[in-house]
């Protein structure tokens, strides 16, 4: 069983391309290795190709090139009914001519269990979704939550090692989905089992995951933790992609190691953290997080660059406040600060200098 | 009190109370509702209900007799007619008296005609009799009953006036006891003679090929409303051009076309014999009997089991069956456990359609089904066509309509109606 593969990853994409028609690639080149017990998200638009993914993983589509492996085995040719992989789907895919109970029996009949261990399963389930009292019901007779709860119960019921879990929360109202969000993690830490779950949230994303793939186009943008996802990303896709971003598009006029100097297209020159630029006179697009931008002058650490900007909007929303800018010819400019006893607020038509510290500026690919 | 009860009525801005004002607001509503519909309702009456009730009210109806012999029919009931013996003379001479009356209005072929249902011969002692009654006087031409009995001795038959006597009354009986192979007689209902049964075993030919036709529908036509449901788009669509291609062909052709197939020198013989899988003397039979019906009718009646099988199909999402076999399910399982019940209120809503079309059809069975093949429809059409005895047809067409009603609600009681879908 030991083999260079399989030591570390649990599940591992090789190589991997789908195409449907023979012309367009929906998945190109995917290359993964999801470690045992890991929560991996797959984060990306609708048609970059993530559920696709999924699917080959499932088995319910076939790669088109390259080798998906499961403990060290490849599954390219083993059906979906002899993977062992649970499943939850987008709309839950509860059997509707079925109880709760017999839907959950469901995987235990057909692995031949008796009677008396389905039913001890069947309950266990039920029991760690707090759905106990629900058996005799169909699903029809449930809440969106209660059959998510079922759906998610179904999946586990005949303990598979590896989840897959398809927008499962996507039919939830907010304040479901999040309790919905802690429930899943919680349960799947427990459990240990290894869950590879799609979502196009990137809250979704950021708070349940270990750590996220970024999909986009076919590729996978970015793989890393939430945190360096959102410090740090490593090209101009996950930077807007993540959370909220401002973006100044300009040239390199000067790269050193850890300083890039950038000419914005306002002519207003710019110290940045190189990212993935690599030439002198490349364009890039330098990304600034709304919370890193400082409008204290005193704050800033001596010898940082500053900009004019015009105040244009100020939204009062309680614990922050949310600023627009308009900052080297960029009317979108977003500043969040913190509610803070020494915070000012700024009125519409104000001149004020901004700056930020060159760690937080990251000069991304144009 | 009366204060409490007053204020307990709402009433509107003009003081009308509430509940008047909102019918009245309502009923111009109604209304016109009423009279968008209108037209189609009076067809629905005219050209849908009243044939049905006239339908059922045939098969009971027997004025005829009544008004043609009124003064026989009232003058027969003091007579025994268990006892054996003729009638008397005033039964003889009301008789005289009404044939007359009736051979000069000329009605008396007319129940002649009706009567001869009853007991062959009649028809003919009636007309004979009928030429030598004009010239009769009946006040003082008597004693009629020699007479009458020197113009055809049927007359002197006990059974002819049983039967005038058996059917006499304005409701009756008894073309419900003829749909059902009896008859009825002076001492009750009795079976008809061994020669002459023929409905019961129609009715149960019709009723076990039917099932044999919606059987060999739902067969044939599962597979077919499956692909139509989980084909891509553009297939799919051509798939369903194919299935609905028969609608654009006129019945009789494709009937007809069957027949170019299946007889002895047929397209089916003939390549079986080229194979050498048959010899040329033993050719199969298999038009102008029951083979010829099932195999006809179950291809004209195909697209209506397939149909609602295929919209109940379409509103299944594949991930069902994705989910079955990511829980483990083999294909078989995933279909069987999973798709195969979710699909049976198509299979119902088919089943039903393409049993009550089967059941009453009528012109396939006549063009491929020779003897052994007919249903009963196609004697209901002999009974209209051929024989005139509408009252029989009738009978056996509200026997028709009473047994899909039973099955009807056989079904509902076994499968629940709310379950058969046709669409959505």
């Amino acid at each position: 069983m030991v083999n260079n593969n399989s030591s570390s990853a649990f599940v591992k994409f090789d190589r991997v391309q789908k195409s449907y028609d023979g012309e367009t690639l929906v998945v190109k080149d995917l290359n993964l290795e999801v470690p045992k017990g890991e929560f991996l998200t797959m984060l990306g638009p609708s048609g970059s190709g993530k559920t696709t993914c999924l699917m080959m993983l499932a088995g319910f589509e076939t790669a088109t090139h390259g080798e998906i492996m499961l403990n060290g085995i490849s599954i390219n040719n083993i059906p979906p009914h002899k993977r062992g992989i649970g499943m939850v789907f987008q709309n839950y895919a509860l059997f509707p001519h079925m109880s709760v109970a017999e839907n959950l029996s469901f995987p235990l009949e057909v692995r031949k269990l008796d009677k008396a261990t389905r039913e001890e399963k069947v309950n266990r389930a039920l029991d760690m979704v707090e759905m106990g009292e629900f058996k005799g019901r169909r699903p029809a007779q449930l809440s969106g939550g209660q059959q998510q709860r079922i759906a998610l119960a179904r999946a586990l019921v005949f303990e598979p090692e590896l989840v897959l879990m398809d927008e499962p929360l996507g039919a939830l109202d907010k304040q479901l989905r999040e309790k919905m969000q802690f429930e899943i993690t919680g349960l799947a830490h427990r459990l240990g089992i290894t869950v590879v779950y799609v979502t196009h949230d990137q809250t979704e994303a950021l708070t349940m995951s270990d750590r996220v793939a970024v999909f986009n186009d076919g590729r996978i943008q970015q793989l890393a933790t939430p945190d360096q996802l959102y410090e740090e990303p490593e090209n101009s896709f996950v930077a807007q992609f993540i959370g909220e971003n401002n973006t100044l598009n300009g040239t390199i006029s000067d790269l050193k190691s850890d300083v890039a100097t950038v000419k914005l297209d306002s002519g207003d020159i710019i110290d940045c953290k190189p990212v993935n630029v690599s030439t002198i006179g490349e364009r890039t697009q330098v990304s600034i997080r709304p919370e890193r931008v400082e409008l204290n002058k005193k704050r800033l650490p001596p010898g940082s660059h500053t900009l004019t900007a015009e105040v244009l909007e100020f939204i009062y929303m309680g614990d922050v406040f949310r600023t627009r800018l308009r900052v080297a010819g960029n009317e979108d400019f977003i500043v969040k600060t913190r509610n803070s006893s020494d915070q000012v607020r700024l009125n519409p038509g104000e001149k004020i200098e901004i700056g930020w510290s060159t760690s937080c500026c990251r000069a991304l690919d144009a | 009190m009366v204060s409490s009860s007053s204020t307990n009525v709402l009433l509107s801005a003009d003081g009308t109370p509430l509940k008047k004002s909102l019918n009245r607001s309502l009923r111009q509503q109604k209304m016109r509702a009423l009279l968008l519909i209108a037209p189609l309702l009076i067809f629905i009456l005219v050209a849908f209900i009243m044939p049905i009730i006239s339908m059922l009210s045939r098969s009971v109806e027997n004025e005829l007799v009544g008004q043609t012999l009124p003064l026989t029919v009232q003058s027969i009931q003091s007579w025994d007619a268990m006892s054996g013996e003729l009638p008397d003379e005033p039964v003889y001479r009301a008789f005289a008296q009404d044939i007359q009356n009736a051979a000069k209005a000329k009605v008396h072929t007319k129940v002649a005609l009706r009567l001869n249902y009853e007991k062959s011969g009649i028809a003919s002692l009636f007309k004979k009799t009928a030429r030598k009654a004009k010239k009769w006087d009946i006040e003082n031409d008597g004693p009629f009953k020699e007479k009458l009995i020197k113009v055809h001795k049927g007359w002197g038959e006990v059974e002819v006036w049983q039967t005038i006597k058996t059917h006499s009354p304005t409701y009756t009986s008894g073309y419900f006891l003829n749909a059902v192979d009896m008859r009825k007689t002076v001492q009750g209902a009795e079976w008809q003679p061994e020669d002459k049964t023929i409905l019961i075993k129609l009715f149960q030919r019709t009723l076990v090929m039917s099932l044999i036709i919606t059987f060999s529908c739902i067969i044939l036509g599962y597979p077919v409303a499956w692909l139509l449901a989980n084909l891509p788009m553009r297939q799919a669509n051509l798939l369903m051009i194919l299935v609905l291609l028969p609608f654009w062909t006129s019945l009789l052709v494709r009937t007809s076309a069957w027949k170019v197939m299946l007889q002895q020198q047929g397209v089916i013989n003939d390549v079986l014999v080229q194979l050498s899988l048959i010899s040329n003397e033993g050719r199969l039979i298999m038009i102008n009997n029951e083979i010829g019906t099932i195999v006809a009718m179950t291809h004209i009646l195909l697209p209506f089991m397939i149909l609602p099988m295929y919209s109940v199909m379409q509103t299944i999402p594949p991930s069902y069956l994705r989910a079955a076999k990511s829980l483990g399910a083999t294909n078989w399982t995933a279909f069987w456990r999973v798709y195969f019940p979710q699909s049976v209120p198509g299979i119902g809503a088919g089943s039903i359609l393409v049993f009550i079309l089967a059941i009453g059809y009528y012109i396939t069975p006549e063009i491929v089904g020779g003897t052994k093949g007919v249903f009963i429809s196609n004697r209901i059409a002999y009974h209209i066509l051929k024989s005139l005895n509408w009252g029989l047809a009738a009978a056996l067409g509200t026997i028709l309509l009473v047994a899909v009603l039973i099955l009807y609600w056989t079904y509902d009681k076994i499968v629940g109606i709310d379950n058969v879908k046709l669409g959505g």
